[in-house]
């Protein structure tokens, strides 16, 4: 089971080496997008640093789910998806193996770079440790949840759309405490709470998002 | 070994097919034939457990295939219509995830020596081949599956050459002979030794 989960994690790794464009398009959108905003706001320090964590979050929201799309879709083209199905291991498996491959690719590069793009609004440097650690734990919550709508869109005139207006919605609590911890710490009153109620969505998304992914994907492949 | 009662599978409210019943065991070849539309592929993905069907059960040595998941799946190998093989892997990478997924064991040995015997190069990309090496590549598998007792074929002989028709056919023979059951779908006969034609 683990080899299985080993192999698709190795396999999906492989291929976006190779297809390295995709994850320089979803990574360059979430930098032009926080970069964009203190170019529209205006310079005034302390507007910014009050916007930052939740403009940071959002663009790491959108820019998770650009990527969302090609989840599924790419292996349902090519037929792979379908001998992923009649795999020797269980399906939640293998769908969370690549719900983790898919945060590899687009989540963690985002927690990477996110303390050098708080540098733009100014956020003071005992606060960049929070954020990043905020996205550590939250980036995989929507990496899972948002697996479930690509599960779900799968193959639907459209899916692009739809797929943004199932997962957008769900992603808020994780936006709400994400956002919420830096703010929790930027006013100096500790950011322990949320990050822990982040760490609490990660387990229970962890521990159910694969079997929900792996039912939406057996409906929508029939 | 693979038993379908009574199945009937419908599309968009249209029945495609019904009462559809026979018996696969050990040893037997199955041709399923029927013109464009008439259900081939809808019915080899109800047997292998991706599609249900309107009505009817599909059995695996007596028990329903949905209350046995993965340990039908371990018995099992579909090769579908796509080729399912990644273009931005080479073909001996697929392969090996796809031996490797299925459960089937095999060495780096095994996976270039079928590569080899189909006439692919094994350090190639897929999207450098043409479909009918796309073909040969998913095919390949066919060479190391000899433990998975069950064989299900979508149309295996499209865009084939004659040399590499021939190769697959002396592996479905082989399969056959040493005990395990196929079951495949064409439009035109292949010649080979079948048990028994299903007309859809």
């Amino acid at each position: 089971m683990l080899a299985a989960a080993r192999t698709i994690v190795a396999r999906d790794l492989r291929v976006a080496m190779r297809r390295r464009s995709d994850v320089a398009i979803a990574l360059l959108f979430f930098v032009i997008v926080t970069s964009l905003f203190p170019l529209g706001v205006g310079a005034e320090p302390n507007q910014l640093r009050a916007i930052a964590p939740g403009v940071i979050w959002v663009a790491a929201l959108l820019s998770s789910m650009l990527s969302l799309g090609r989840l599924f879709a790419a292996d349902h083209a090519d037929g792979t998806l379908e001998q992923m199905l009649l795999g020797a291991a269980p399906l939640g498996v293998t769908v969370a193996a690549k719900a983790f491959a898919h945060w590899l690719v687009s989540g963690l590069p985002l927690v990477a770079i996110a303390p050098l793009l708080a540098l733009q609004y100014g956020l003071p440097a005992p606060l960049h440790g929070v954020l990043a650690l905020s996205l550590l734990l939250g980036t995989p919550v929507l990496s899972l949840i948002g697996a479930i709508g690509a599960a779900l869109t799968l193959g639907l005139r459209g899916g692009g759309v739809l797929l943004a207006l199932l997962v957008l919605p769900l992603y808020v609590p994780v936006l709400i405490m994400g956002a919420g911890s830096v703010e929790m710490a930027a006013a100096g009153l500790g950011a322990g709470g949320q990050l822990l109620l982040l760490g609490a969505m990660l387990v229970v998304a962890a521990a159910f998002a694969p079997w929900a992914i792996a039912a939406a994907l057996r409906i929508s492949s029939e | 070994m693979l038993e379908a009662a009574d199945l009937r599978c419908e599309r968009g409210g249209y029945r495609i097919f019904e009462k559809v019943s026979f018996l696969l065991s050990e040893g037997k070849l199955l041709r399923v034939v029927g013109a464009n539309g008439s259900g081939k592929t809808s019915l080899l993905r109800i047997l292998c457990g991706l599609a249900l069907p309107a009505a009817g059960e599909v059995r695996w040595k007596g028990t329903p295939i949905r209350s046995l998941r993965e340990e039908y799946s371990r018995e099992l190998l579909y090769l579908g219509h796509a080729p399912a093989v990644k273009d931005e892997l080479t073909a001996a990478e697929n392969l090996r995830i796809s031996c490797a997924l299925a459960g089937v064991p095999i060495s780096a040995d095994n996976v270039s020596g079928a590569l080899d015997r189909f006439g692919i190069p094994p350090g190639k990309l897929v999207k450098q081949l043409s479909q009918g090496q796309r073909r040969r590549a998913a095919l390949a598998r066919l060479e190391l599956s000899a433990s998975v007792p069950l064989w299900l074929l979508d149309e295996p002989f499209t865009a084939l050459d004659a040399v590499a028709a021939d190769l697959t056919k002396g592996l479905i023979r082989n399969h056959v002979g040493g005990g395990g059951a196929v079951m495949y779908t064409t439009h035109q006969d292949a010649g080979l030794p079948d048990s028994r034609v299903i007309e859809l």
